[in-house]
C-alpha cells in the first residue's frame, strides 16, 4: 500500500516531470530533424527498437553498450553529489583501460587471479586520474572543469604513447596486444544465454555498482559527509569536514568508476586496447546520463538504459531506414538539453497541463 | 636554419589562426559571465557550414571569391548555436558547463547527420577544388629575407586573425559597450542597477563568440583540410579555451597564448621532416598545450583570475 502511494506521487511530484518531459520533448526534436531532412521518423524509431530489442543477440550487445554508460554516469552522478563536475570520466576511463591493458599483456598470473589484478589496476589508474582532478582543484584552486578536459587529452596522448612502446601488435600497429585469455572476463553463460553477445561479468559487476553507489552514499560516513559538502560546502565545513581532503577522496572515487568502466571494455569487450586520435563518446555520455538520472543511483540506471536503447538501436536505424546514426546523437542532446533548462520544460508544462493542475503548482509555488 | 625558422614562424601562423579566431570568441562570452565550453561545438559548426557553402558556390562556378563567401557563410551556424546555448543560460538559467556539452553533443551530431543527408551517405563533404584560401604574397615584403616568408606570405585569414585581436581589444576596452559587457562578467546585478540589460548583453557576447568560433573553424577548412568530417576538428576548441585561459581572458596575452599552442603543433608536422627529430615521441607534443596550460594554472606564479560572475546565472529577481 505505501508503495503504490508512492508510485502514484512520483508521478505527481513536480520532480519527475522534467526528465520524462525532456525524454518526449528530445524524441520529438529528434523526429523534426529526421523529417527535415526527408526521413519518416516513425519508421527510423520502430528500426532503433527492432534493432535494440529485436533479438536475444540484440539486447545483449545493447546491455554491453550499457556497461560503460552506467558506469561513467555512476562516475559523474558520485562527484556531482558532492557538488562537483566531473567532465573527465573520458581521460579516466582511457587510464582504466590502459590498467587493465598493461597488466593483462604483461603480468603472467594464474587465471581468476589475473583478471581481478587486471581489474584492480584499471580502477586504480582512474581512480588516481581522477584524484588528480581533485588535487588540482583543492589545493592549487584549478576549476575542476578545465583540469578535468586538459587531463582528457593528456591521458589520450599518454595512453597512446604507452601502447605504442610497450604493449604494440606488431601486425597492427594501431592497437594493443590481446590481453592474456587469464584476464578475460567474459562469461560464458551470459554470452550462450543472448546468442554470443559480448556480454562479460563487467554487466553484472556494473549492476552491482549501482548498489555500491547507494551504499557509498547513504551508510557510510564519507557518504554522508560527501552529500553535506554537495548541500553547502561551508556549512559542511563548519561542521568539521576537510574540504579540501574531501574533493580529493571524491574524485577518487568517481575516477573509479569510469575506471572499471575502462578496464571492462578492455577485459570483457575487445581484449586489446586501441590507439585513439579522439575520444571514445561515453565519457560525455555518462554527464548526460547522470543528468537525466537525476544523480541517484536508481534513475541513473534507467537512464543508462535509454541511452543505451538510443545508441545501439541508432546503428539500426541507419541500415533498416537509411536515417545516418548520427540523429541518436542529436536526441541524446536535446534531451540533455531540456534537463539542463528545466525551466523550460516546467514552463511548457505550466502552459499546457497547468490549468489541470491549479491547486498542486499553487502548493509548489509556495514550497520554494 | 634561416629557412627552417621562416617555416616554423609561417607554420605556426598557419595553425594559430583558427585558434585566435575562436579564442577572442571565446573572451567575449566569458567576459559577459558566460562559459565558453561550447567553443568546440561552433567550431564544428563553422568548419561544416563552410565546407558546404564553399561546394555549393563553387557548383555555381564563383571560383575564387567563394572561399570568402563561405567563410563569412559559416558564421551563421556558430551564431545559430550560440543563441542556443544563450537561450539555455541566459533565458533558462541552465548550468553553463551542462549546456556547453550539449552544444558540442548537437553540432558534433548534427553536422555529421547533415553531411550524410546532404551528400548521400557519405562521411565527409567533397574536397574542395577552387573554393580555397590561397596564401597572400605581399609585394616587396614577401621578398625580405626571413621575415618575408615567415610572415608575409600567409592566408588573408591569419590576417584577418590578427586583426580580430586588435578588435576584440578595442571594442571590451576603449568602447561603453566593452565596459558594459565586462561589468557583466564581474558583477551583472550593479550592471543591471546602472540599466544596463543584463540579458541584452550576455546574448550579444555568446552569439559573437559563436561567430568567431565559427572563423576559427571556418579556417581550418578552407585553408587546412579543404574539406570537413567528423575529426576536422577534433578538440581545437578544447585548445582554443585552454588559450583563453591561458592568457587570462586578456587579447594580447590570449594571442601569445593562441601562437604558442599553434607552434606546438606546427612544431609537430615539421619535425617529422627532420631525421635528428624523430626521436621526439610525437604524443609528447601533442600533449604540451594541455600539460602546459594545467602546469600555468596550478604555479602560484600564475594570476589566472577569471571574471568574477563566471558561470553565475543572472536571476533578475534576487538583484544581489
Amino acid at each position: 500500500m505505501r508503495l503504490w502511494d508512492r508510485f502514484l506521487h512520483s508521478f505527481i511530484s513536480p520532480g519527475l516531470w522534467v526528465p520524462f518531459g525532456s525524454i518526449v520533448l528530445g524524441f520529438l526534436v529528434g523526429a523534426i530533424i529526421m523529417a527535415f531532412g526527408g526521413f519518416n521518423p516513425f519508421v527510423a524509431y520502430a528500426a532503433l527498437m527492432q534493432k535494440a530489442f529485436g533479438s536475444p543477440y540484440n539486447i545483449g550487445e545493447m546491455l554491453r553498450e550499457m556497461t560503460p554508460l552506467l558506469l561513467t554516469g555512476l562516475s559523474v552522478a558520485f562527484a556531482f553529489r558532492a557538488g562537483l563536475l566531473n567532465i573527465g570520466t573520458a581521460g579516466q576511463m582511457v587510464m582504466g583501460s590502459l590498467g587493465a591493458a598493461l597488466v593483462g599483456v604483461l603480468v603472467p598470473l594464474p587465471p581468476i587471479v589475473h583478471a581481478i589484478v587486471a581489474l584492480f589496476v584499471g580502477v586504480l589508474f582512474g581512480a588516481l586520474w581522477g584524484s588528480l582532478v581533485g588535487y588540482l582543484k583543492a589545493y592549487r584552486g584549478v576549476n575542476e572543469v578545465i583540469a578535468a578536459i586538459m587531463l582528457n587529452w593528456v591521458a589520450l596522448y599518454f595512453a597512446n604513447y604507452v601502447i605504442r612502446t610497450a604493449i604494440l601488435d606488431p601486425q597492427q600497429k594501431q592497437r594493443s596486444l590481446y590481453v592474456a585469455s587469464s584476464a578475460r572476463i567474459n562469461a560464458d553463460f551470459l554470452s550462450a544465454l543472448f546468442q554470443n553477445a559480448r556480454l562479460s561479468y563487467g554487466f553484472l559487476l556494473a549492476l552491482l555498482m549501482v548498489y555500491v553507489f547507494w551504499f557509498l552514499l547513504y551508510r557510510t560516513r564519507l557518504g554522508f559527509e560527501l552529500r553535506a559538502v554537495g548541500a553547502g560546502a561551508e556549512a559542511a565545513q563548519y561542521a568539521g569536514i576537510r574540504i579540501g581532503r574531501q574533493v580529493i577522496v571524491t574524485m577518487f572515487l568517481s575516477g573509479a568508476f569510469s575506471g572499471l568502466a575502462g578496464a571492462i571494455e578492455v577485459l570483457g569487450v575487445y581484449g586489446y586496447m586501441t590507439i585513439s586520435t579522439v575520444h571514445a563518446s561515453y565519457g560525455f555520455d555518462g554527464i548526460a546520463v547522470a543528468l537525466l538520472g537525476g544523480a541517484t543511483a536508481l534513475g541513473t540506471l534507467f537512464s543508462a538504459f535509454l541511452f543505451a536503447v538510443l545508441s545501439y538501436g541508432a546503428a539500426g536505424m541507419q541500415f533498416a531506414a537509411d536515417v545516418p546514426l548520427e540523429v541518436s546523437r542529436v536526441v541524446m542532446a536535446a534531451i540533455l538539453f531540456f534537463v539542463a533548462a528545466s525551466a523550460l520544460v516546467r514552463s511548457l508544462y505550466t502552459v499546457t497541463l497547468g490549468r489541470m493542475r491549479r491547486g498542486s503548482l499553487e502548493s509548489e509555488v509556495n514550497r520554494s | 636554419m634561416i629557412d627552417l625558422i621562416a617555416q616554423l614562424i609561417n607554420i605556426t601562423l598557419v595553425f594559430s589562426s583558427a585558434l585566435i579566431f575562436a579564442a577572442m570568441g571565446g573572451i567575449f562570452s566569458e567576459r559577459a559571465g558566460i562559459i565558453a565550453l561550447s567553443l568546440e561545438g561552433y567550431m564544428i559548426g563553422g568548419a561544416f557550414l563552410a565546407a558546404v557553402a564553399a561546394h555549393v558556390y563553387e557548383q555555381l562556378g564563383w571560383g575564387a571569391s567563394s572561399a570568402y563567401l563561405a567563410f563569412f557563410t559559416a558564421m551563421i551556424a556558430g551564431m545559430l548555436l550560440a543563441l542556443i546555448h544563450a537561450l539555455a543560460t541566459v533565458t533558462y538559467g541552465a548550468d553553463q558547463v551542462v549546456s556547453g556539452v550539449v552544444i558540442n553533443f548537437l553540432a558534433a551530431g548534427l553536422s555529421v547527420f547533415l553531411v550524410k543527408v546532404i551528400y548521400q551517405g557519405a562521411g565527409q563533404t567533397p574536397t574542395l577544388k577552387t573554393a580555397v584560401f590561397s596564401k597572400w604574397s605581399i609585394p616587396y615584403l614577401s621578398d625580405l629575407p626571413l621575415i618575408g616568408p615567415g610572415f608575409f606570405r600567409m592566408y588573408p585569414t591569419t590576417y584577418l586573425a590578427l586583426f580580430t585581436v586588435a578588435l576584440t581589444a578595442w571594442i571590451l576596452w576603449r568602447t561603453p559597450f566593452g565596459l558594459r559587457l565586462r561589468s557583466l562578467g564581474e558583477h551583472p546585478a550593479a550592471a543591471a542597477s546602472l540599466g544596463i540589460s543584463v540579458r541584452r548583453y550576455r546574448y550579444i557576447g555568446v552569439i559573437t563568440s559563436g561567430a568567431l568560433a565559427a572563423l576559427g573553424g571556418a579556417t581550418i577548412t578552407l585553408t587546412t583540410t579543404g574539406n570537413f568530417s567528423h575529426a576536422t576538428i577534433a578538440g581545437q576548441g578544447f585548445i582554443a579555451l585552454a588559450a583563453m585561459i591561458f592568457g587570462q581572458w586578456n587579447p594580447h596575452w590570449v594571442l601569445l597564448a593562441a601562437l604558442f599552442f599553434g607552434m606546438a603543433t606546427g612544431l609537430k608536422n615539421i619535425i617529422q621532416l627532420y631525421p635528428w627529430a624523430r626521436d621526439i615521441p610525437t604524443e609528447w607534443i601533442y600533449m604540451l598545450p594541455y600539460v602546459l596550460t594545467l602546469i600555468v594554472l596550478s604555479s602560484a606564479i600564475s594570476r589566472a583570475r577569471p571574471p568574477k560572475a563566471l558561470g553565475e546565472a543572472y536571476d533578475l529577481s534576487r538583484r544581489t
